[in-house]
C-alpha cells in the first residue's frame, strides 16, 4: 500500500539542479530516513513535498491523490505535515495554543461565533482543549501547556513542533532533522517518542537526519541523496555499508 | 485540566478588569459633570477620548495582533466619518428617533470602512514590513485627497457625484449638496454623547478580545509569529490577514462616525498621516497587542497637549519631550520591575493574602 509515490521530481535555482529526478516510494506505516551530506538537497525535497517550492518537473502522489503543484495549505489539508530544521514555533503563543493552531482545520466554528461567544464556540473550544491536552500528554508537555513556547527548553521546542504537526492529523509526517542540537539523552528520548507516535497515530514518517545512531536505530529504510540525485536506497544495513555512501560522507 | 480552567479565567479576568476600569472612569466623569466639577475643556474632550481609544485598539489589532505595520488607519476613520455623516444628514428629517438613526449611521460607517478594508487589504497585504507601511500610508492619503475634492448631493432622481464643483452635480430644485469638497460635511446632527462613546468603546474592545481569544485569533497570531509555519499547518494566511485588517478598518469606521457626530462638521483634511502616526504612537506606547495599554495611552496623550496649552508656542515641543521620556521609561527594565512590584494585582493580591492568613 503506497502512501507517498514521487516520480522524477526536480527543481532548479538558476543553473543549479538542486533536486534532479528524485523518485521514492514510501509505504503506509513505514519510517523512511532521508540522509545525505550537507547541501545534498534534502530540505529542498521537503520544501517540494510540502508546497513551499513548486517543482519544475515530476509528480507527487499522496495516498492515490495527485498533489503536484498545490499550495502549502492544500497539501497540509491533503495530509502532509512537517517540522522545520530551524525550529519555527509560534513564539508568543502558549504551548497549548501552538497545538490548537494545528487543530485549526479539524475543529471549526466561524469568526462570528467566536466574537459573539455563541454556544458553538464553547463546545468546540472544549473539544479542542481535550484533544490538545491528549496530544501534549503523549509528548510529555502537559505540565507546560500554559508556558509561552519561546520559553521552553530546546528539546521540548522540537517536541512541540512535532506535536503541532501531528495535531493536523496528517497521513505523512516529515521531520527535518528532529535530533539536531540534541544531546544523546534527548536523542534517545526523541527516538522513544517517534516510536510511540507511530504506534498511537498510525502515521507514515519520512525524516531527514544526520545522527546515524537515530537513523540506524529506528529507520526501516534509508534513501541517500547526493547532489540532488539518488545515491543509494534500501535497507539500513545495505545502505550504510555501501562504499559509495561512505565515500560521499567521508571523502576518499 | 485544572490549569486550563485557570487560564480561561485569567484572560476573562483581564478583560473584566479593563471593562471595569472603563466603567469606573465613566462613573467618575459623569458624577463630576453632574456636580459641576468638570472643566468645560475636559467635557468637550470626553467623546474624543472615546474615539481615539477605539482607533488605538483597532489599530492594535493590525499592528500588535496581526503584526503588520499600517500607517493609513486614519483613512478608514475618514471613510466611516463621511459615510456616517452622509447618512445622518440625509436622514435627519426622515428618521426622527436619534437612537435608531445613530445606530444605523454607525453600522453604515463600519460597513463602508470595513468594505474598503477588504478592498485595500486584498491589494496590499501581500506586502510586509516597511513596504506595507508605505503602501498603507499612500492609501490613507489617497482616501483623504479623493474625499477632499468630492462633491456629493442628491435630488429626486438619485445620488449625484462630481469631482469638480457643486454646480456640475446638475441637481434639480429638490437637490441637496451634502459633501462639499474641501469643506466636507457640515450640519451633521450632534448625536454622539459620552455615554454612547463609552458603550462603543466597550463593544469594540469586546469584539477584539473575543476575536483574539478564538480560533480565528489564534490563526491571526500564528501568522504574526511565523507565517511559514502557519501555512505548514494549513492556516489560510490571506483570509485571516484580510479578516483582521477589515475588522480593524470597520472599527476605525465606528470611531469616525463618532467623530463626525461629535462636532457637527467634518473635513477630510483632518485625517492625514499626522493622525495615523498619532494613533500608531498610542499603540506603541501602550504596548503592541496590549489593548488596555492602548486605551491608557490614547487617553493620556489626548489630554496631555490640551493641558499643555498654557505653554503656548512651546506646547508641541514639550509634548514631544514628554513623549520621548514616556517611551523611555515605559519600556525600561527597571521601570517594568517597579510597575510589577506596585501593580494593582500585586497590591490587591497582598491584601487578599493577608485576609486569608487572618482567616
Amino acid at each position: 500500500m503506497e502512501m507517498l509515490s514521487v516520480k522524477n521530481l526536480g527543481i532548479s535555482f538558476g543553473g543549479l539542479h538542486a533536486v534532479d529526478s528524485f523518485s521514492i516510494t514510501v509505504n503506509k506505516g513505514e519510517l523512511y530516513g532521508l540522509i545525505g551530506p550537507n547541501g545534498a538537497g534534502k530540505t529542498t525535497v521537503f520544501n517540494l513535498l510540502t508546497g513551499v517550492y513548486k517543482p519544475d518537473m515530476g509528480q507527487i502522489i499522496l495516498d492515490g491523490e495527485n498533489i503536484t503543484g498545490r499550495s502549502a495549505i492544500e497539501i497540509n489539508k491533503a495530509g502532509i505535515a512537517r517540522t522545520f530544521q530551524n525550529i519555527r514555533l509560534f513564539n508568543n503563543l502558549s504551548v497549548l495554543d501552538n497545538v490548537k493552531v494545528g487543530l485549526h482545520n479539524d475543529y471549526k466554528y466561524s469568526s462570528i461565533a467566536g466574537i459573539l461567544r455563541l454556544p458553538k464556540y464553547y463546545k468546540t473550544e472544549k473539544a479542542m482543549n481535550e484533544r490538545a491536552y491528549e496530544i501534549l500528554e503523549v509528548f510529555g508537555l502537559k505540565e507546560e501547556a500554559n508556558v509561552l513556547s519561546a520559553n521552553l527548553p530546546y528539546g521540548k521546542q522540537r517536541k512541540l513542533e512535532i506535536a503541532r504537526a501531528l495535531a493536523t492529523s496528517p497521513k505523512l509526517l516529515l521531520l527535518d532533522e528532529p535530533a539536531a542540537g540534541m544531546n544523546p539523552a534527548e536523542t534517545d528520548e526523541l527516538m522513544e517518542t517517534i516510536t510511540l507516535i507511530r504506534k498511537k497515530y498510525d502515521v507514515t514518517i519520512l525524516l531527514i537526519e544526520h545522527d546515524m545512531k537515530l537513523v540506524a536505530g529506528i529507520c526501516e529504510k534509508i534513501f541517500v541523496l547526493n547532489f540532488g540525485t539518488e545515491l543509494a536506497n534500501g535497507l539500513p544495513q545495505d545502505v550504510l555499508n555501501n562504499p559509495e555512501v561512505i565515500k560521499a560522507y567521508l571523502g576518499e | 485540566m485544572k490549569k486550563n480552567i485557570l487560564k480561561i479565567n485569567k484572560s476573562t479576568r483581564n478583560n473584566m478588569v479593563t471593562i471595569g476600569l472603563i466603567v469606573i472612569a465613566y462613573a467618575i466623569c459623569q458624577s463630576m459633570i453632574v456636580t459641576g466639577n468638570m472643566s468645560n475643556l475636559l467635557q468637550n474632550l470626553l467623546v474624543s477620548l472615546c474615539y481615539y481609544s477605539i482607533m488605538a485598539i483597532s489599530l492594535n489589532l493590525t499592528v500588535g495582533i496581526l503584526g503588520h505595520l499600517s500607517l493609513g488607519h486614519a483613512g478608514f476613520m475618514c471613510i466611516g466619518a463621511f459615510a456616517g455623516a452622509f447618512f445622518s444628514k440625509s436622514m435627519v428629517n426622515t428618521i426622527d428617533n436619534t437612537f435608531i438613526r445613530f445606530t444605523l449611521a454607525i453600522l453604515i460607517g463600519a460597513a463602508f470602512a470595513g468594505l474598503f478594508g477588504v478592498i485595500i487589504g486584498v491589494a496590499v497585504l501581500r506586502l510586509r514590513g516597511d513596504y506595507l507601511a508605505i503602501v498603507t500610508l499612500a492609501f490613507g492619503e489617497i482616501i483623504k485627497n479623493v474625499l477632499n475634492v468630492l462633491y456629493i448631493g442628491y435630488d429626486k432622481r438619485g445620488i449625484h457625484i462630481s469631482a469638480e464643483d457643486a454646480m456640475s452635480l446638475n441637481l434639480d430644485e429638490s437637490g441637496v449638496v451634502i459633501v462639499k469638497g474641501a469643506q466636507g460635511i457640515s450640519g451633521t446632527p450632534r448625536d454622539a454623547t459620552f455615554t454612547i462613546g463609552v458603550i462603543l468603546l466597550i463593544i469594540s474592545y469586546l469584539i477584539i478580545v473575543n476575536l483574539v481569544n478564538s480560533r480565528s485569533g489564534r490563526a491571526i497570531m500564528s501568522i504574526r509569529d511565523n507565517h511559514i509555519a502557519a501555512e505548514s499547518v494549513g492556516i489560510n494566511i490571506t483570509k485571516y490577514k484580510i479578516l483582521a485588517f477589515s475588522i480593524s478598518a470597520a472599527l476605525a469606521g465606528v470611531a469616525g462616525v463618532l467623530y463626525s457626530h461629535n462636532i457637527s462638521s467634518v473635513q477630510s483634511s483632518k485625517f492625514g498621516y499626522n493622525m495615523s502616526i498619532m494613533i500608531l504612537v498610542y499603540v506603541v506606547l501602550g504596548g503592541m497587542g496590549n489593548l488596555r495599554g492602548s486605551i491608557f495611552a490614547a487617553i493620556l496623550l489626548t489630554l496631555l497637549p490640551e493641558y499643555l496649552r498654557f505653554l503656548r508656542d512651546y506646547r508641541m515641543l514639550i509634548y514631544a519631550i514628554v513623549l520621548i521620556i514616556m517611551m523611555l521609561f515605559n519600556w525600561a527594565p527597571a521601570c517594568i520591575e517597579w510597575r510589577k512590584k506596585f501593580s494593582f494585582k500585586n497590591l490587591l493580591g497582598s491584601v487578599f493574602r493577608k485576609t486569608k492568613k487572618e482567616v
